[in-house]
């Protein structure tokens, strides 16, 4: 990965997990909800969250905490679902990711941003775009596109989807 | 925009192109047939027609000789043989193939079909070659949307007979044009003692809607114009409407049988202005009679033209019907919101609207999804030909009999279902249905039959493929089960559990068994296919008597009467199609039955599976549990829940890639207060459990 892709000011929307603030391209932010109700499908992963109505269409959900290692998350007034457009297999679709709070939306120059450093976060670098400097502290700018790719998705259906029932630890 | 036209040619074309091969096809049945005949010759030349104003120049050439053969055919100058027929098909694949843009310019086969339909027309008019056609395309088309009417007044020469003309064969090829009403004008007629049998008397009024044009009826008097007195006017040219053509004295003032100052005398007298007429002795019987007839007629083309006009279909993209049906969808979550509030509000005033709005979406969402329905038929004609084709290449003798082709069904299911029936076909002819000799040899008549049939029973819709070939082979299906360890070779197993198994998807690559048996290959496609449509398959078979595979399918996959059930604080929806009873299930049964997942219901055993356990759903379940019993191909099967609330309107919402294979669940759904349900997918589950019981 470099930072070569990053050419221009861009703007993005900032969130938390945890401590660690996380950086998101704002073109792929459709909205960003209150946390509500979840409605578990069974027998998948335990980060894919559920299902949740949003305005009439059926959104799925993914636990950001979970999917990049951390604890589940336990909503709080602050938790937010931010709706992301991605593209799978070249299809657009769209996806809930529950985050602990949404900080703020905030421009970026090129040269605030360096490449994902190789070893020392807890993320697999292949999900990080670059890292971003803000006033003290550090952004970690994802590639939401990579973190959904299908591969991620699809290692997840295989546990899912598993015809033995009792296969998944709750 | 030349481009949206060239468009909208080809999907005509499409359409007349099966239109085409249908006919050809009922042809081949029934070469005397001239309405086929018609109907062939017509779409080739409509096909050649519009193509010319498209620009369409390869396919005009090439369709100009198919159309130049029939119409010889049409003239009984030319017979219908196979090999016409044939041949025809042939060329109709090919301007399919032009059409798609796929054919390179003058391919051989090409040339070689052209110069085949050549050889077909007899010698004289082969130097006419294809030279401009006699009636040009553009014009005909245009004159096609426009019928005008016309009012022929003939009155032959008194001498007419002595020519050899008879000028009731000239009225009856004007009945050939179209719509036609005539008048006999007798009063030259004199009296019987001054008759001169030699001599015609009678003319005619004759009214005449024909979108042939004028030039057609003056060739009909093309010999008689010279002598007899003929007079053309167009009085109606398909531009008015039913109630404002002229009234009776109008229409006498225009033949100028009646001047107009004494039509205003009678107008004043009174509206019977016919009666008056007549006894006044004005205008004699039979041109009143002539009169009236034209405005009869006229009135009653006009009618038939708004008639038609209202009943023309729209052609709507499927994309926008689609988004209808989903807004549909939406509206009737709405609605169950809105019932639910005016229900908690107490309200009256609410109530009653949301009571009419509650009727309203009804009646919107039948009439949506029923827009979407589509008779099967449509489906049905394709596999003529496909059984023509599949069974001369395979040296069978079959026939096609289809029933209920007018069954409707959705769409999107019968899109789905067009693969899964070629396959079933295929199979039956190819491994269904013996060579004729082995049919013979067994005493069976020597065309096989297929029937393919298409109803209606309540929410489903029921087709089934049958063959009255060899059936299938228990002991080598039963060998073959055995030795891939699905089965003990002591096992007793029925029929149909057997059969199954060749829907198995380890089974179809079992290549001997193919070969001996039938069937098998690519099963497992079909079966996952239909499944996917939420439907089920079944196969039923006798040694030497046939097969039949019967398929059940939900009419529609947008909306599904579902049983709303809750597991813990999570609700779920069966399909209430496959639901056949709902039971209590205590804590005494389950512990009378010693850990097996078994209820007895009247006496009948009940394997079932306990959804909480099965989708780890924590916390303790109720003392009384419900077990919601399924039937699916014939098995019963029971799903353990926490409790049953009712029927509900479910509008199916997908759930989208990412949860694209989520075990047992086929989609979901919104309740009234804006929750999400699951769509349980009962077959699923209940193979689920089984597999996981066999590796347990």
């Amino acid at each position: 990965m470099s930072v070569a892709s990053i050419t221009e000011t861009g703007q993005y929307l900032t969130f938390k997990l945890d401590e660690e603030v996380f950086a998101l391209d704002i073109s792929k932010v459709r909205e960003v909800l209150d946390f509500t109700k979840v409605t578990k499908v069974p027998q998948t992963p335990e980060f894919m969250l559920g299902v949740i109505n949003l305005r009439g269409s059926v959104m799925p959900v993914v636990d950001m905490r979970l999917k990049f290692g951390l604890s589940k998350t336990e909503p709080t007034v602050n938790t937010c679902i931010i709706i992301v457009e991605i593209e799978l297999d070249g299809e657009i679709t769209m996806l809930g990711a529950l985050v602990d709070s949404v900080q703020e939306v905030m421009e970026l120059d090129p040269d605030q941003i360096e490449p994902p450093p190789r070893i020392g976060t807890r993320l697999n670098t292949k999900f990080i775009k670059g890292m971003g400097k803000h006033g003290e502290g550090f952004l970690i700018i994802i590639d939401i596109d990579k973190v959904f790719s299908m591969d991620e998705l699809a290692m997840a259906q295989e546990i899912g989807g598993e015809q033995l029932p009792l296969a998944e630890t709750g | 925009m030349k481009d949206k036209h060239r468009e909208a040619y080809r999907e005509e074309a499409y359409e007349l192109l099966a239109e085409l091969e249908e006919s050809l096809l009922a042809l081949e049945q029934d070469p005397e047939d001239e309405e086929l005949i018609g109907r062939v010759f017509r779409a080739l030349h409509t096909i050649k027609g519009s193509g010319a104003m498209f620009g369409f120049e390869d396919i005009v050439a090439f369709t100009h000789e198919v159309e130049t053969v029939f119409d010889q055919v049409r003239n009984g100058q030319v017979p219908v043989t196979k090999a016409l027929v044939d041949l025809s098909l042939a060329a109709r694949d090919e301007i399919r193939a032009m059409l798609d843009g796929g054919a390179p310019e003058d391919s051989l086969k090409k040339q070689e079909i052209m110069a085949a339909f050549r050889g077909l027309i007899p010698e004289a008019e082969m130097t006419a070659g294809p030279g401009p056609d006699p009636s040009p395309a553009g014009e005909e088309t245009l004159g096609a949307g426009t019928p005008v009417t016309y009012r022929i007044r003939f009155r032959p020469a008194a001498d007419i007979f002595l020519t050899g003309t008879n000028p009731l064969s000239l009225l009856h090829e004007l009945r050939q044009l179209g719509e036609f009403n005539v008048v006999a004008q007798t009063e030259a007629i004199p009296f019987l003692t001054d008759i001169n049998p030699e001599h015609c008397y009678t003319a005619w009024d004759i009214f005449l809607t024909t979108s042939r044009g004028l030039d057609a009826i003056a060739d009909v008097f093309i010999f008689v114009a010279d002598d007899s007195g003929l007079d053309i006017q167009v009085i109606d040219d398909g531009s008015g409407s039913a109630e404002d053509y002229k009234k009776l004295g109008e229409i006498l003032v225009a033949r100028g049988d009646l001047d107009e100052s004494s039509l205003k005398r009678y107008l004043a007298q009174g509206p019977l202005i016919g009666e008056a007429l007549l006894q006044e002795g004005l205008v004699s019987c039979d041109k009143v009679q002539s009169a009236l007839v034209e405005q009869r007629h006229v009135r009653t083309v006009q009618r038939k033209k708004q008639e038609a006009e209202g009943a023309a279909s729209l052609r709507v993209p499927a994309a926008k019907l689609d988004k209808l049906v989903d807004l549909v969808g939406e509206l009737v979550t709405v609605q169950a919101r809105l019932s639910q509030t005016a229900i908690d509000c107490n309200d009256p005033h609410l109530t009653s609207i949301a009571e009419e709005v509650e009727r309203l979406t009804c009646d919107l969402r039948d009439n949506a999804l029923n827009m979407r329905m589509l008779p099967i038929g449509t489906i049905f004609s394709k596999f003529q030909r496909l059984v023509r084709d599949l069974s001369a290449e395979l040296g069978r003798k079959v026939d096609l009999i289809t029933e209920g082709a007018e069954t409707e069904l959705d769409k999107t299911v019968l899109e789905r279902l067009n693969d899964p029936l070629v396959h079933l076909l295929r199979n039956s002819i190819d491994h269904g249905i013996e060579p004729p000799e082995v049919r013979l040899q067994a005493g069976k008549p020597g065309h096989g039959k297929i029937r393919l049939t298409a109803r209606h029973a309540g929410a489903q819709v029921i087709i089934q493929v049958q063959d009255d070939g060899g059936g299938l082979d228990h002991e080598t299906i039963k060998a073959k089960a055995v030795q891939m360890g699905w089965l003990t070779p002591e096992t007793e197993i029925s029929d149909k559990e057997l059969f199954n198994f060749i829907m198995s998807p380890g089974f179809s690559t079992a290549k001997e068994i193919t070969s001996v048996s039938g069937r098998g290959v690519g099963m497992d496609v079909v079966k996952k296919a239909i499944e996917a449509l939420q439907g089920s398959i079944e196969i039923d078979s006798q040694p030497g008597v046939g097969t039949a595979i019967t398929i059940k399918l939900p009419l529609t996959l947008a909306i599904i009467e579902g049983l709303l059930v809750t597991i813990d604080h999570d609700f779920f929806v069966v399909p209430l199609s496959v639901v056949t009873e709902c039971v209590e299930l205590t804590r005494e049964d389950v512990a009378r039955a010693h850990g097996h997942k078994i209820a007895k219901v009247r006496d009948e055993i009940v394997p079932y599976v306990h959804l909480r356990e099965r989708f780890d759903i924590e916390g303790r379940p109720p003392a009384i549990e419900q077990i919601v019993i399924t039937e699916m191909n014939g098995n019963k099967v029971g799903l353990v829940v926490d409790q049953v609330i009712g029927e509900q309107q479910t509008v199916i919402k997908s759930l989208g890639r990412v949860y694209r294979s989520a075990a047992g669940i086929s989609g979901a759904t919104l309740l009234g207060d804006g929750t999400v349900a699951l769509i349980l997918d009962a077959l699923q589950l209940v193979q689920g459990q089984q597999a996981g019981e066999l590796i347990n």
